[in-house]
């Protein structure tokens, strides 16, 4: 067997499992959680079999789709593509897990779901053929429709609407891009596909990666989304699937078009920038722990894709880096904002403080979680950002100067996020009785911040180990033959 | 004396096996006594069109390279082979939903008036009610005969009958539950509107023969003479009539009153089957009686495409009554099958024939599933009354759900692959304007769409099975049709390529 395929089906499978047998709601979360953690024992034994010394495709395989339009079920991962599959298990985990502790409505439907959404994430990250890419990229917004909108807040219906219109704008005008490539090349197939000059099938492609990632000004959904959908949902949407939409830029976008990405290098890396400086400030103003969290992913995609953007070697090393990081520290920083949410009914910051007396646990994970995501020295953010930085700087120095001006406001509303929940005066809707994390909440963000101390620890792991011959810029010459 | 030509009788089995099938449900009505009648007469049609599907995928097989049979008037291809698998497999299906909801509805009984603010049905069924049970079968296999008929005519005069003969048992199914409201005023409608469309298909083989001097398709198209404005006013008819048959707009407006009207499963079959033998008719013909007007009728299918996409599409948007609203969305859906049938190349002939197989297996489950909901709540289905279905019925929610995303293009059916080859087919014969209208049509109905969906799952449920009294009704035969569109419509994702072999060998059949 393929682990490669193992990794997409077996989740889909288990999902298939848990919607036809009657089980109870203990044995359908068990499942549910076991099959999660089976993904993630399939991904540590592909990373240990992963050649980093060898640059192409590997754990590859192909299947017949439709020969016809010369498309076919192709799939196989690269070193970067390893980590992004990496982060999606580890994160699909710990929120199914989530799910499981809390308890959730409906445990069949819902299980099913996140199961069905794992096998779709993991799917984008190593499809190898457009059509197929494509497929995966929809089949998430299926799951995340009905997430959001059955286990939802109050304002659900809205956001889901605002969520498919934006996302399903941006994949059609892809769909279109898309056969329009692949009809042009003769083949839908990214590692056999030829480069492309043309400005509007780019433009297609980064529209619908724009939208996910999110950049400016193609955010409107994301506030919505980020507020109403269940905590451990809000997680895997800002810290795995944002992430789709950077990987789509750096697989297709990039490594298929190199002269429209150099025509429109500069209006991307402006309107990543104004991602980066004005998700900042609103998550300096957002009244409470999700929004800024939220906002705070957005100005990560603008920091993101900046380094995609900026062209070079140190810049898409550390965009990389900073993909896997900023997912872990997202994923735990929503998880963290649902327990909150779980103890006090409420993330607003008029109404929380003083969370840190007495609950030491709960305030140490917060506390080093947000540390790591205001880039302190030695976090693996701090890696990220600054190789995303001098990666910028080489293509000049304003977009350095501006990222790193953008990193003192991440300083600002990070710090001011957590010290309105865990210090100050005591809100008015912390009580006394509200308990510390407990053994269940603290098995599945442990494990998260310990893999982020290990990034932080060696950020080389994943910046040394994502291209081959530690030169980004020569594998995207080549198109990653 | 009279000479009468060879008759290939295998060439039309599937009609006969259909036909036989249809007199002995009839006989049945006359002979078997009352009790029995719904079992014989729907394991009667069962057979027949389980007979029906043996033959024509026989007829598949065995008919390689395609000829005219019986003085030159029938096409004996892979083409009508495959229109008539397809028909008979609709057919299969709807005599499973017919099985148990035609003409067998709860009704209010005297003794417990319903009471404003509750939902009319009350829980005492009437089993006996089925004294045309035989003869809806009856109807429906002679329907599914005619189109079987249609698809393969290979002259005017057959595609005129042909089309008569589906047409006409079709309005007396529209009607056959002439005590439901609506039902027989449907079936008026379709009778008036759908002889309008006749009459012009009649009127415009008219003036072709005036043109041409020929019936045959192939003569017609030999004749070849261009710029003829009998011969463009006769194109212009014909085309005109099959869009009435295959609800694109403009001729369309009889669409949402039929499909709402009408007992759904009739609703289901047409919107499935109708559109097939419509649209590889409309195919065959333009292929091969008009190839030297393609300039012209391409285009022409191009605004009709355009006008159903844009038509369908924000009708459908302000619908509450759901069969209504999916009626408006298969007239979208012409839209899209039409994209394919302009694009007038061998890609456009495999894309439309592969989109026409999951769609009708889509169109046909929610209707089914719409029409079970209607039952059990012996009211029309509205977005508001449709609310917590999905967690009261978990299998038909969980269908309607792949069949509301497959409409939509998402990837879990046969829809999403559908339109992109129907796009592919488009942009490859250089209307990339064309793909963009459908990306921006596509966009459109993910709102109503997803309205089904957001009422299925995600409003607080009605308490309207508690008050109509203990559990829905269980349909296993409804089940077991939804069931079947589901696996048609899922599998055509996954098995694409041997769906478009299929599609390929059959357009092999025509000139290109």
């Amino acid at each position: 067997m393929n682990l490669t395929s193992v990794l997409i089906w077996l989740p889909v499978a288990g999902a298939l499992a848990v919607w036809i047998l009657p089980l109870s709601r203990y044995a359908t979360g068990s499942l549910a959680v076991l099959v999660s953690l089976a993904e993630v024992g399939i991904w540590i034994e592909q990373a240990i079999r992963f050649n980093f010394g060898h640059g192409g495709l590997q754990f590859e395989q192909r299947a017949r789709w439709i020969p016809d339009l010369h498309s076919s079920y192709h799939v196989g991962v690269y070193g970067f593509s390893l980590w992004l599959v990496g982060l999606t298990v580890v994160a699909m985990a710990a929120c199914t897990a989530y799910g499981f502790w809390v308890g959730r409505d409906r445990p069949r439907a819902y299980f099913g779901l996140m199961l069905f959404l794992t096998g779709a994430i993991v799917g984008v990250f190593v499809a190898q053929d457009l059509l197929l890419f494509y497929a995966f990229f929809e089949a998430m917004l299926i799951p995340l429709y009905v997430l959001i909108g059955v286990w939802g807040g109050p304002g659900r219906l809205g956001a889901t609407i605002k969520l498919l219109i934006y996302t399903m704008a941006g994949s059609l005008l892809m769909l279109a891009a898309l056969i329009a490539y692949g009809l042009h090349g003769g083949t839908f197939d990214l590692v056999d596909g030829t480069f492309s000059a043309s400005r509007w099938i780019f433009l297609g492609f980064m529209f619908a990666f724009a939208i996910k990632a999110p950049l400016f000004p193609f955010h409107g959904w994301l506030p919505d989304a980020y507020r109403e959908a269940p905590p451990e949902v809000t997680a895997i949407l800002s810290g795995v699937i944002a992430k789709a939409g950077t990987y789509g830029m750096l697989r297709i976008a990039i490594a298929k078009f190199p002269d429209p990405t150099g025509y429109y290098r500069t209006v991307i890396l402006v309107l990543a920038a104004a991602a980066l400086v004005y998700g900042s400030v609103l998550a300096f103003r957002a009244p409470d722990l999700r929004g800024v969290v939220a906002y705070s992913s957005m100005a990560q995609s603008g920091l993101i894709a900046i380094g995609l953007f900026s062209g070079t070697n140190l810049g898409l090393d550390g965009a990389v880096l900073q993909m896997v990081a900023h997912g872990l520290v997202s994923t735990t920083l929503f998880l963290l904002a649902g327990t909150i949410e779980r103890r006090t009914t409420t993330g607003e910051f008029a109404l929380l403080g003083g969370m840190a007396r007495g609950r030491p646990a709960l305030a140490t994970l917060l506390m080093t979680v947000g540390i790591i995501s205001l880039a302190v020295p030695g976090s693996a953010s701090f890696a990220g950002e600054f190789l995303i930085l001098a990666g910028a700087f080489q293509r000049a120095w304003w977009w350095a100067a501006i990222g790193a001006g953008a990193i003192v406001l991440a300083a600002m509303y990070m710090l001011r996020a957590i010290s309105a929940v865990l210090h100050d005066a005591r809100g008015s809707l912390v009580q006394d009785e509200a308990l510390d994390l407990r053994v269940g909440e603290l098995a599945l963000i442990v494990p998260l911040v310990a893999a982020l101390l290990v990034i932080s620890a060696w950020p080389a792991a994943i910046s040394h180990h994502s291209f081959p011959a530690d030169s980004p810029v020569l594998s995207i010459g080549t198109g990653f033959k | 004396m009279i000479h009468t030509p060879h008759v290939d009788w295998f060439s039309i089995s599937t009609l006969l096996v259909l036909l036989g099938a249809s007199f002995l449900a009839l006989l049945s009505a006359v002979l078997g006594p009352r009790s029995t009648r719904r079992a014989v007469a729907a394991s009667i049609a069962g057979l027949g069109f389980a007979g029906g599907l043996v033959t024509s995928i026989w007829l598949y097989v065995d008919s390689a390279g395609g000829h005219r049979v019986i003085g030159d008037a029938f096409y004996r291809d892979r083409w009508t082979a495959l229109g008539q698998i397809i028909i008979c497999g609709i057919g299969l299906a709807t005599t499973l939903v017919g099985a148990e909801q035609i003409a067998q509805r709860r009704e209010a009984s005297p003794a417990e008036p319903a009471t404003p603010g509750r939902q009319t049905a009350t829980p005492t069924a009437r089993p006996g009610h089925d004294a045309h049970i035989a003869e809806f079968f009856s109807l429906l296999l002679a329907c599914a005969a005619g189109m079987a008929f249609f698809i393969g005519s290979a002259n005017l005069m057959v595609m005129f009958l042909s089309l008569e003969w589906f047409s006409i048992a079709l309005y007396v199914m529209c009607a056959i539950d002439y005590d439901v409201e609506g039902s027989l005023e449907a079936g008026l409608k379709y009778l008036v509107i759908g002889s309008f469309g006749s009459a012009a298909l009649l009127f415009g083989s008219a003036l072709v023969y005036g043109a041409t001097n020929h019936i045959g398709f192939a003569e017609i198209g030999a004749a070849g003479h261009s710029h003829d404005t009998l011969l463009v006013l006769g194109l212009a008819m014909v085309i005109a009539g099959l869009g009435f048959k295959s609800s694109a707009a403009p001729f369309h407006m009889w669409t949402p009153d039929v499909y709402e009207g009408a007992p759904t499963p009739v609703t289901a079959f047409m919107s499935a089957a109708t559109k097939v033998a419509a649209f590889m008719l409309a195919f065959r013909v333009l292929r091969t009686a008009f190839p030297e007007e393609e300039h012209l009728w391409s285009w022409a299918l191009v605004g009709i495409a355009v006008a159903s996409l844009v038509v369908g599409n924000f009708a459908a948007l302000v619908q509450r009554n759901v069969k209504r609203m999916l009626a408006y969305s298969s007239i979208s859906h012409a839209g899209f099958i039409l994209i394919g049938l302009a694009a007038a190349t061998p890609l456009g002939g495999r894309a439309f024939v592969y989109y026409l197989i999951p769609y009708s297996a889509m169109a046909f489950g929610s209707f089914a599933i719409v029409g079970s909901r209607e039952r059990e709540l012996g009211a029309p289905v509205t977005l508001e009354n449709l609310a917590g279905f999905g967690w009261e019925r978990p299998f038909l929610g969980v269908a309607m759900w792949f069949f509301l995303f497959g409409f939509a293009g998402l990837p879990l059916t046969g829809g999403f692959t559908g339109k992109f080859y129907v796009f592919a087919a488009a942009y490859q014969h250089g209307w990339a304007w064309l793909v963009v209208v459908g990306v921006l049509a596509t966009l459109v109905s993910l709102w109503y769409y997803l309205a089904i969906v957001r009422s299925m799952y995600m409003r607080d449920e009605l308490r309207v099975a508690a008050v109509a009294g203990g559990s829905p009704p269980r349909e296993p035969l409804l089940h077991a049709a939804v069931g079947l569109s589901l696996v048609v419509a899922t599998g055509s994702l996954f098995a694409v390529q041997p769906l478009i072999d299929l599609a390929k060998h059959a357009t092999g059949a025509l000139p290109f």
